[in-house]
């Protein structure tokens, strides 16, 4: 009888137990904490995988980087670029005509009035200036390019068409000493404009604006060769 | 009636002290759970069938928990422990559905 009892005590203890493991289990699995559970080898499969993932994230964190450094350096060199060949345009249109120039220089006038100048004269003057390093002209309201030409008779000059008025005037753009001893050489354009009786007045300014434009020309069979 | 009273005892008395089990018990617990629940649903059945045993009852439950903890801890040993836990609890799970489908007859006839 005895023995009986103990057994049935037994049960119950069992039964106890069970329900608290049972709980302990569901609030264990509940908390969320399954890592704690895992076996080892589990453990070092799920690491491995992090790992890899790790190892791939960082690699493309460094490339990201660098196509980055790429990126900008280029950027950087294209910039350069661009304002290097915005100068160069600057430079080429002073010389072409097409933007306002301003600089130390000239300021002629001459006059004519007896009418005998002819337009290889003004074409030697221009030519003379140039020899001295004139970097932009302007004769009257006239911009001189590349393709400028004196046309017309002695007194009627024109200049790309457009008819000169007396007195010319001449603004030019470069050194200014050295274009005021070009066109003072003993036998040049001074003696040659005095032989007809006309008169050169020259001015040597510090500064000289030139805001006339030659519109830009695209040029219809030439084409830049590389 | 004894044992359902100490279930909902036990239960309750987890509740409320919120036992926390060590770390060495941690792998086994889940298994020794579901080996335990089998234990209970035999018992349950024999009961039913009038044939209960108190001392079958106890020993089996004993052997039930320790087995499922040896075979889980040598599976562990072997490096298939993941596999043999799922074996285990395939087992006593087929093992709790018939001995439920066995109460099921005696309680509702069907």
């Amino acid at each position: 009888m005895g023995q009986k009892k103990l057994v049935n005590a037994l049960v119950a203890v069992l039964c106890v137990l069970l329900g608290v493991a049972l709980v302990t289990q569901v609030r264990r699995t509940e908390v969320g904490d399954t890592l704690a559970d895992q076996r080892p080898q589990d453990l070092v499969v799920l690491l491995d995988g992090l790992q890899r993932r790790e190892a791939a994230l960082r690699k493309e964190i460094t490339d990201s980087e660098d196509a980055l450094h790429r990126l900008r350096e280029s950027g950087d060199r294209s910039a350069a670029a661009l304002e290097e060949a915005r100068q160069r345009t600057v430079a080429l249109g002073v010389l072409a005509g097409t933007v306002p120039a301003a600089g130390p220089g000239l300021r002629l006038t001459i006059s004519d009035p007896s009418g005998q100048l002819n337009p290889e004269l003004l074409l030697n003057v221009l030519q003379e200036l140039r020899g001295a390093g004139a970097e932009a002209v302007q004769i009257g309201s006239v911009r001189i390019g590349v393709d400028s030409a004196f046309t017309g008779d002695s007194g009627q000059i024109t200049l790309d068409g457009v008819k000169l008025t007396q007195p010319y005037q001449v603004v030019v753009i470069g050194d200014p000493p050295t274009m005021d001893a070009a066109i003072n050489i003993p036998g040049g354009v001074i003696d040659a404009v005095e032989r007809k009786n006309g008169k050169v007045v020259s001015k040597q300014e510090q500064r000289v604006e030139i805001t006339v434009l030659r519109p830009p020309r695209e040029p219809r069979f030439a084409k830049p060769a590389n | 009636m004894i044992a359902v009273i100490a279930l909902a005892v036990g239960i309750v008395l987890g509740l409320v002290l919120d036992p926390t089990a060590p770390d060495w018990i941690q792998p086994y617990l889940p298994i020794a759970v579901v080996a335990a629940l089998d234990a209970v649903f035999g018992g349950l059945r024999a009961r039913l069938d009038g044939n209960f045993d108190p001392r079958v009852f106890v020993v089996s439950f004993v052997s039930n928990v320790l087995i499922a903890a040896l075979i889980v801890l040598l599976g562990d040993e072997l490096g298939v422990g993941a596999q043999l836990s799922t074996a285990v609890v395939v087992v006593l799970g087929i093992r709790i559905f018939g001995n439920a489908a066995a109460i099921r007859r005696h309680l509702f006839k069907a």
